[in-house]
């Protein structure tokens, strides 16, 4: 079957497979095996091949569209440096994405709102990270949520008579979430146009929400679920701001139909200000033309030489920075970024491999993935926006990280950390970059998730303090564990060979010192930034792993209980770590990895960079951080980073020759400010928690005093209304009526005697009668006559 | 006018039968008997079917000749038949009030006294 074709059957029903096992599970899941069990099997099932599907989709995309060997690319860039760009344009043209649409949902005007797909390799390969993962995951599950098959006792809700809360399992519900999610999340990624993304954008927002608030019991997971959803709400807001813009201006919600406005080919795929956009800003000065132009022809003339004028006088910038920053917005809430980062920590709330799946690997990528996807409308005004938001966030959320105790929250700061380097490198055109490192750190943080998640089945507590010393019972969470630690601190042989992280944080890094280059203010702000933050990242990552595993047990009974997990646990932990150490590699003796793979997609036009003509910033192209001078720097900086974050951790809560707690006294100030997180929940509670509050209240006693008020008078004055009528009623309308019946009965009473029975009587009557009657007629009967005449 | 000196005529038949209808009717209003009070009802058909022969005679009617003139016997016909008809289902009646009641006084039938 030619690839056209074929790619989109085979990715459709990877993404419906899910779907399927949601159905069947919400119909008959409390009936599936027992207690509810073969919903486990039906949705891993279901994700498997799902994964097995994507994984065949890759390979029939690898067979046609081959990566060129590593050499003649290297000798290429070396040789041909800028000039290269326009050969490169040349294969990029011949790997044009696999776009299309299965089903018209609805057409409003010119406005069509259609099921499409939009396939490149960076489609393909989010395809198969994400079923990987998941796939992974659904395994893990069946241990992690053992217990809900029975009866579950709740050790953190109390019931009103002081007893703990016992309750059925919902092991058939966790499943059926997680394929809606799975469904959600694919949907998300094979998407051919922004309406469609939008829709599946809020439904991974409403599987979030579902999964967070799994414990519903519990107040703190349906207040995160509630903040989570909320907050979303704040992003999506500026989303629909984005697509609102997009489609007035374009008319159009599809991937390419945007991406072929925006940088039109004639134009060379540079960033212009589409047509659209222009006419939109120039609405008064074409009602002029309109209006003094004698035949509408000539007026479409004079407004199309006078467009490119428009264009250069800047009519129209400000829709595409506001399309730009709409649509980053939306990413902004989705990928807790600041400063809307703060749902992510509190989403910890819902069981963790949840938090593995869709608070690490997945759902909080969306937001990355869809920068990615929608590269080609960003400015370079948008794009410095994204780049400090995204250093922002990177450095707050890592020293959050060092003071948490709470292992979860140590990883979901760090996962918030890591999506603001993801958001850093797209924003200083590291498109690459930012997106291969979004795929090496779902496998790398869906791991340390996994491997928290068996500590905490292990140990019943997610307090750090309650640990250490578990390296020996659980070892091979342990050593899983630390390749997980390595690979986000990014370790490796400087130059030659690492894990994952290394791979994928040295090409932001190395964007980042090429950047530093061309624009001396911001860059060395973003640079340093992101170089810290990578010190402090190997920090808190071994922080966490001395205290959870090395050392001595500090506390006995925890120790004592603690327990390597069942094989279904394990055996997803030594999956993803592998994916963790080699996902940055290429396959052995060719070019073909992850990052080359993706590089196939790279939206055309920005392969030279973005806004090299403007005056706000420059983002170089990124084929120029692989050049040796900037390569080799950036290495030797990263490493020696990493390794000097790693070596604090190790003497602090390694071998122990310094007290973190005299640093504390010492640090007293910072300390408390980074415990209480840089102040943002109690900052968020002061602008707008409170505000809102008092408002509410206000309007509360409105409600209460003013409107209820009213409703009650007037219901009261509807009653007496009515009563009043009551007593008409029954005094008039039914008086009359009894007094009818009454008197009828009365007369019946009467005319009964009449009714003798006696045979004799009634012959009697009938002849008198009879008689009577005659003689009436015939006495009176000139009487009538005369009348009649 | 004596009748008793006049030719029988249609004033005859009439007071012939204005007696048996009278009869008739004095014999249902005073008889206790059951079929006392059938035969008084037969009495009076009788003596409407008298007034329908006598009505019927052809010198009379206004439409003489043109019709046959025999609407008055057919009349009488049916009520002859109609009290056959009457009397077999009198009958009946009186039998089922003896078998309730081993009496035909029709002063015990009083269970439709209103």
């Amino acid at each position: 079957m030619d690839l056209t074709t074929a790619l989109p059957v085979l990715l459709a029903t990877a993404w419906l497979l899910p779907l399927g096992s949601f159905a069947l599970i919400v119909l008959f899941g409390p009936w599936m095996g027992r207690r509810g069990v073969g919903a486990g099997y039906l949705a891993t099932g279901a994700i498997v091949v799902s994964f097995v599907l994507s994984l065949i989709a890759l390979l029939g995309w690898l067979s046609h569209h081959p990566i060129a060997d590593a050499g003649h690319h290297a000798a290429e860039t070396v040789e041909h440096g800028h000039e290269a760009a326009a050969s490169h344009a040349a294969p990029a043209e011949a790997l044009k994405p696999v776009a299309g649409d299965w089903y018209a949902l609805g057409r409003f005007g010119s406005l069509a709102i259609t099921i499409g797909y939009y396939i490149d390799s960076l489609t393909l390969v989010m395809f198969t990270m994400v079923t990987l993962v998941a796939s992974c995951i659904h395994f893990y599950s069946f241990g992690y949520m053992h217990e809900e098959l029975g009866i579950v006792t709740d050790p953190l809700v109390r019931k009103a008579n002081g007893r703990l809360l016992k309750r059925k399992g919902r092991f058939h519900r966790f499943y059926q979430y997680l394929s809606l999610f799975c469904f959600s999340m694919l949907g998300l990624v094979i998407s051919g146009n922004v309406a469609m993304v939008f829709i599946f954008w809020e439904l991974v927002g409403i599987c979030s929400y579902l999964l967070i608030g799994f414990y519903i019991e519990r107040k703190s997971a349906s207040n995160a679920a509630n903040k989570a959803f909320i907050v979303n709400r704040v992003g999506d807001f500026g989303m629909l701001i984005g697509l609102m813009v997009l489609w007035s201006t374009l008319g159009t919600f599809s991937f390419g139909g945007i991406f072929e406005q925006v940088r039109p080919a004639d134009a060379g795929h540079e960033l212009i200000v589409p047509d659209g956009m222009v006419h939109a800003a120039a609405a008064d000065e074409i009602e002029q033309i309109t209006l003094t132009a004698a035949t509408p022809e000539e007026a479409n003339q004079a407004i199309e030489t006078a467009t490119p004028g428009w264009r250069n006088a800047g009519y129209g910038q400000w829709l595409l920075i506001i399309a730009g920053l709409g649509i980053f917005c939306g990413c902004v809430g989705k990928s807790a970024q600041f400063p809307l980062h703060v749902w992510l920590p509190d989403a910890m709330e819902g069981p963790t491999p949840v938090s593995a799946l869709i608070h690490a690997a997945t759902m909080v990528a969306a937001g990355v993935y869809l920068v990615g996807r929608f590269y080609p409308v960003f400015t370079p005004e948008v794009l410095l926006v994204i780049a400090y938001v995204g250093c922002i966030t990177l450095f707050m959320a890592a020293t959050i990280a060092i003071t948490a105790t709470d292992i979860k929250r140590v990883l979901a700061y760090s996962t918030v950390s890591q999506l603001g380097y993801m958001m850093l490198s797209l924003g200083v055109g590291g498109w690459l970059a930012g997106l291969f490192h979004l795929i090496t750190h779902a496998f790398f943080k869906s791991l340390l998730f996994l491997g928290s998640g068996s500590v905490i089945h292990a140990c019943h507590t997610n307090e750090m303090p309650e640990m250490g010393g578990l390296r020996k019972k659980m070892p091979w969470t342990a050593y899983t564990m630390l390749t997980g630690c390595l690979a986000i601190s990014g370790a490796g042989i400087p130059l030659l060979w690492g894990l994952s992280g290394f791979h994928s944080k040295d090409s932001i890094l190395a964007q980042l010192f090429s950047f530093r280059i061309q624009n001396s203010v911001h860059g060395n702000i973003l640079f340093w930034a992101a170089a810290g933050g990578a010190a402090i990242t190997a920090c808190y990552m071994f922080r966490l792993w001395y205290l959870t595993f090395a050392g001595k047990p500090r506390n006995e009974h925890v120790a004592q209980h603690a327990h390597e997990s069942p094989a279904a646990m394990v055996a997803p932990l030594v999956i993803l770590a592998v994916m963790a150490a080699i996902a940055g590699w290429k396959v052995p003796f060719t070019n073909v990895g992850v990052d080359t793979l993706i590089g196939q997609s790279r939206p055309v036009g920005t392969e030279l960079g973005v806004g090299a003509n403007t005056a706000v910033a420059v983002m170089p192209a990124e084929r120029l951080s692989h050049e040796k001078p900037i390569h080799n720097t950036v290495s030797w900086i990263a490493f020696f980073t990493a390794l000097a974050g790693f070596l604090v951790a190790t003497v602090f809560y390694g071998v122990r020759r310094l007290d973190p707690d005299d640093v504390r006294k010492t640090f007293g100030p910072v300390y408390t400010f980074l415990c209480r997180k840089w102040y943002f929940d109690e900052l968020y509670q002061l602008i707008f928690i409170r505000p809102v509050m008092v408002i509410s209240r206000a309007v509360a006693a409105i409600d209460k005093h003013g409107l209820d008020w009213l409703a009650d008078n007037s219901a009261r004055f509807v009653k007496w209304i009515s009563r009043l009528d009551e007593w008409i009623d029954r005094l008039l309308v039914d008086g009359l009526v009894n007094q009818i019946a009454r008197q009828t009965h009365r007369l019946g009473l009467a005319l009964r005697a009449v009714q003798t029975g006696n045979i004799r009587q009634y012959v009697m009557a009938i002849a008198f009668c009879t008689v009577t009657l005659f003689v009436v007629i015939t006495l009176y009967w000139s009487y009538i006559m005369a009348a009649g005449s | 006018m004596n009748l008793l000196f006049e030719p029988v005529g249609l004033a005859h038949y009439l007071v012939v039968g204005a007696i048996l209808f009278v009869t008739g009717v004095v014999c249902m209003a005073t008889k206790r008997n059951a079929v006392g009070i059938l035969m008084g009802i037969e009495l009076v058909l009788n003596g409407a079917n008298m007034n329908f022969i006598a009505f019927a005679t052809p010198g009379l009617r206004a439409d003489e000749g043109l019709s046959l003139g025999l609407d008055g016997h057919m009349v009488a016909l049916f009520v002859i038949v109609l009290a056959a008809a009457e009397a077999a289902v009198g009958l009946a009646i009186v039998l089922s009030f003896y078998y309730n009641h081993l009496t035909v006084d029709v002063d015990e039938a009083e269970e439709l006294k209103g």
